[in-house]
């Protein structure tokens, strides 16, 4: 009797993997970068072509790392967001501006909003392939020795700034952590 | 559920941003073999399910170039590959790696093919031990039988 | 007003499959001849109420009624009326119409062809059908009604997928659901005879040729989108292990497995449990199939517009059909008399491990298929399985199929001497291994273990076939009588499995020998590439009805002798403002040149791909002669016969059973 209900009991176990398979998104691909020190980069800053920024400018404070692009439509909605965040918040916010001209991401943080302390220009994209991007807008949370902590992508919505992003900064950034 | 309808969207929006398909150059036929080979075997990331060879995406376009520069620059396939690994994680591997989590999959087939071939011999075994065909037909049978016997009789008459 | 009616009509139907299950149910466990008597004219009801509601779409798309969402989503006033009509099966809810239109035809098909079934078998039979349809008609008023309204009505449409509008997407998705949905035939039968306890060979016999007809549909659906891939994508690729034809794959090889149990199970009475149990499997697959498809929880590149929702519908019907159908089996299988027995050199135990081939293949098909999900689901993280994973794999699976082919045709059932069988193949397995050796050492420089490995088993398949035709021959005075005489069955096998041979020769070389170069190329550029010359003699601006196109103009030499002209097309539909590759090609039997442009670069100049792809037409030339094999077979004289010869042979083989 036992070995007639085996393809039973099989089936049973597909279906167990697709409940489960239902309740995610096969899009979305975690990154291994997740409690690994951020890739380190030196870049010139968006805004002047002589000054450099680079990772350790961001370390000794929690910070925030977002990846965009003045052609990347979804950064459009993700914008007001970052500015709104950043004037509310003191947050470390640092830009990465991916595969873009100066001219236009220049004018694009005049016409929305300039949330970011400074935007890194990646005009190549090298240092958003070190940094696993492939879908822009990303987020990085990265903590004060320089670990990345947390990665979102793709827009941020307010749900996940006020529920995920600003409560994991200020763990990160109490002392006892 | 629409958090996967913006993500599709904005995949789509990042897929028609300038696409370069600028042929490669080789002197070496074999480092040629080798970056092809490469190409076929990663996944491109934007993409439903292309590899890198595939796809038109600006981002496959760009680790194309990251590869093609990487093989000149002679480095060897698992170099590459685990430059690749480290920033996007196993998934860009269209070969799963051989690890614990993956011998499943590797060794899963001959698995099955085992069993089968055990199932295969304890059956063939099995039946040739049986007790021959029944002899007796039950009520039903025995019936139809009657009844098609009649019909086969009338019809002779006919 | 009319696509409501469409929408009344879909109601209707629904009524109709319900009366379609249950009544003949009932009517079948208490013996109530009237609502047994239901099941044909109902069904048939059934069927003209899906038909209407198609009709009603097709056109409410050829009319250009934009206030129905799915036409709005699917079509645009500029779309040719031909690909206004596969628009109608282009997205998500036409095609699951299409799917119910197909369950019923064939339904409908059986209520025609079925004098000879007993009552109660039949009424169960329907009754099953019947409620598969209940499922997803269901599953479509519910979820995914095509004839939905759009409030405000928009000016125009946004355009069918450029990637479906071509030739070959008419006709794919119809004949692939013809197969699909095929086997829910097989699967009728087998829960009917799992239902009534008779789980005699005369199901097998009766189911066999449904069965066939399906597995025919499914070869040439699963060949037609093969090759539509191959010159549409722009890649000449011609299979890509995507979930999306794995999904269409798994369904064949058990289908394939299932055609063969069920020679067993008819002709000996033998492995009449399995053959239930593959016969529900394959419509399992078929069901698990759509839930792939459509509920996305996997990656695929032309998978429809996923919905989690829509998807745990599905799951639930697939619970259901399948759990029950299994728990059915479960229940019923123990008390299955055993058959007539083999000794284990015998056709049986070769037919037995040709079940178990398919079946390791297609669970392979299967764990890759589906591992992304596994191990994600097991905390293992991300990971993808793609074509690497599954030639390394699936290959080695396969390669006993070809061994095994060449045997089973010439082994006898029950027993047979293996001695007898070596000295007739011994010399068909030199003749194989050298012939191959000689074409591959002649023709190939370079891959040549494979080819000739592949080579070999091709000749291998291809001999024994011939030589198993001619033993039939053997002993006969007049060999063309003796010709005739043999059942067209055997025909359908030997050209099926012929078929299996071009496909291999084709696969084969196509993998082992294919070469393309990626090449940037201005007007007046000349390449030499796998002894031929193109030379790009033009690109030209040019528009269709809804895309505007560059076209390269690409004239083809060998040695300086004019062969072609290639046109290949960089299109953008406007409407969705989506690219799409047109490839030229210059197809022949032993070759393909194809090419397909890139992008534009600096200057003049465009990258452009060529290919030369030899053999590469033998893949879908195979499966043509496997599905001309499968067509054969289901028309074989011995399952049409008249109602009264077959009361004959009852009697006969009923009178054999009571021998000792």
């Amino acid at each position: 009797m036992l070995r007639y209900l085996l393809p039973l009991g099989l089936f049973f176990c597909l279906v167990i993997i697709f409940i489960y398979g239902l309740q995610h998104d096969p899009r979305q691909i975690p990154s291994p970068f997740i409690d690994k020190p951020a890739p380190a980069f030196k870049l010139s800053t968006l805004h002047a072509a002589n000054i450099d920024v680079q990772l350790d400018d961001l370390k000794g404070k929690v910070s925030l790392l977002n990846v965009w692009a003045s052609w990347c439509v979804a950064c459009r909605t993700e914008h007001p967001l970052l500015v709104a965040m950043a004037k509310d918040n003191p947050v470390n916010l640092y830009g990465l501006n991916y595969k873009d001209t100066r001219e236009d991401a220049i004018d694009w943080l005049k016409q929305l909003g300039n949330p970011y302390i400074e935007s890194a220009f990646d005009q190549t994209g090298k240092t958003g392939i070190d940094y696993g991007v492939y879908g822009v807008p990303e987020t990085f949370v990265i903590d004060k020795e320089g670990i990345i902590r947390y990665k979102h992508i793709g827009p941020l919505n307010k749900q996940d700034i006020d529920n995920i992003i600003l409560p994991m900064i200020n763990q990160l950034a109490s002392p006892t952590s | 559920m629409i958090k996967t309808g913006v993500f599709i969207l904005f995949l789509v929006l990042n897929l028609s941003a300038i696409a370069a398909d600028d042929p490669v150059e080789f002197k070496n036929p074999e480092l040629q073999k080798r970056y092809y080979a490469l190409i076929e075997e990663i996944r491109c990331l934007v993409c439903q399910n292309q590899s890198l060879a595939d796809s038109h995406a600006d981002l496959a376009q760009d680790l194309r170039n990251e590869i093609y520069s990487k093989v000149l620059a002679g480095e060897q396939d698992d170099q590459i590959v685990s430059f690749l690994v480290e920033r996007y994680g196993d998934f860009v591997l269209y070969r799963p790696p051989l690890t614990k989590n993956t011998w499943l999959l590797w060794f899963g087939p001959f698995v099955f093919m085992l069993i089968g071939i055990i199932f295969a011999i304890i059956l063939i075994k099995k039946q040739s031990t049986n007790k021959a065909v029944p002899t007796e037909l039950d009520e039903v049978q025995q019936q139809r039988l009657t009844e098609l016997l009649k019909k086969d009789i009338k019809r002779d008459k006919e | 007003m009319i696509p409501e009616l469409g929408h009344f009509t879909l109601i209707l139907a629904l009524a109709m499959a319900i009366i379609q299950t249950i009544f003949p149910l009932a009517g079948a466990a208490n013996g109530n001849q009237a609502w047994m008597a239901l099941a044909r004219p109902v069904a048939r009801l059934q069927f003209l109420f899906i038909s209407i509601a198609f009709g009603v779409l097709i056109y409410s798309f050829l009319s250009n009624d934009f206030s129905v969402a799915y036409v709005a989503q699917n079509s645009n006033s500029l779309l040719p009326a031909i690909y206004r009509l596969s628009a109608v099966w282009g997205a998500h809810e036409g095609s699951l119409l299409l799917w119910a239109l197909i369950l019923s035809l064939w339904t409908t098909a059986v209520t025609f062809y079925s004098k000879r079934l007993p009552v109660f078998f039949l009424a169960r039979v329907i009754a099953v059908m019947g409620s598969v349809s209940v499922g997803f008609l269901l599953f479509m008023l519910l979820t995914s009604n095509p004839f939905e309204r759009l409030l405000p009505i928009p000016a125009d449409g946004s355009d069918l997928n450029p990637l479906l509008q071509d030739p070959g997407l008419i006709i794919h998705p119809p004949m692939l659901y013809m197969g699909y949905v095929g086997f829910s035939v097989a699967f009728g039968f087998a829960i009917a005879a799992l239902l009534g306890g008779n789980l005699d060979s005369s199901w097998a016999r009766w189911s066999r040729p449904w069965t066939l007809l399906a597995w025919m549909f499914l070869t040439i659906g699963i060949a037609l989108g093969s090759w539509w891939a191959y010159y549409e994508l722009g890649w000449g690729g011609w299979w890509f292990w995507d979930p999306v034809e794995n999904a269409s794959f798994m369904p064949w090889l058990i289908g394939t497995a299932l055609i063969h149990s069920f020679a067993a199970t008819e002709k000996r009475d033998v492995f009449k449990n399995w053959t239930i149990l593959l016969a529900i499997c394959a419509f399992a697959l078929s069901l698990l199939g759509t839930f792939l498809v459509r509920s996305g929880v996997l990656t695929s590149v032309h998978a429809f517009a996923t919905d989690p929702e829509r998807g745990i519908f599905i799951l639930i019907l697939l619970g259901f059909f399948v759990g029950g159908s299994l728990l059915l089996y479960a229940l019923r299988a123990p008390s299955t008399i055993k058959g007539g027995q083999f000794k284990l050199f015998s056709r049986e135990t070769l037919l037995l491990f040709n079940s178990i081939l398919f079946l390791v293949a297609m669970l392979t098909v299967l764990l890759g298929t589906l591992y992304p999900l596994i191990a994600e689901a097991l905390g293992m993280g991300k990971l993808s399985v793609g074509a690497p994973y599954f030639n390394a794999v699936f290959i080695p699976v396969m390669a006993p199929v070809a061994l095994l082919i060449g045997i089973g045709a010439i082994v006898k059932w029950k027993q047979d001497d293996y001695k007898r069988v070596a000295r007739q193949l011994r010399f068909l397995l030199l003749a194989s291994v050298v012939i191959g050796v000689v074409l591959s050492v002649t023709f190939f420089d370079n891959h040549l273990v494979r080819t000739c490995a592949g080579i070999v088993a091709a000749l291998w398949v291809t001999f024994t076939s011939i030589a198993a035709l001619l033993a039939r021959l053997k002993h006969r005075q007049n060999k063309l009588i003796a010709l005739q005489t043999i059942p067209r069955g055997f025909y359908g096998m030997t050209i099926a499995h012929i078929g299996f041979a071009v496909t291999i020769i084709g696969i084969t070389i196509t993998s082992q020998h294919s070469v393309d170069l990626h090449e940037r190329m201005a007007p007046g550029d000349k390449v030499e590439f796998a002894d031929y010359q193109f030379s790009l003699e033009e690109l030209r601006p040019t528009t269709g009805p809804n895309f505007k196109a560059t076209e390269a103009v690409v004239k083809v030499e060998k040695n300086g002798v004019y062969v072609t002209d290639l046109h290949s097309q960089k299109r953008i539909y406007t409407v969705r403002n989506m690219p799409m590759t047109e490839a030229g090609i210059d197809s022949s039997l032993m070759r393909d040149i194809y090419i397909s442009l890139g992008e534009p670069l600096d200057g003049e100049a465009w990258s452009i791909r060529l290919y030369h792809k030899p053999f590469v037409r033998w893949i879908w030339l195979g499966a043509i002669f496997m599905a001309l094999g499968g067509l054969l077979a289901a028309t074989d004289r011995r399952y049409r016969l008249k109602v009264e010869k077959n009361n004959a042979a009852l009697v006969e083989e009923t009178a054999a059973s009571l021998k000792p």
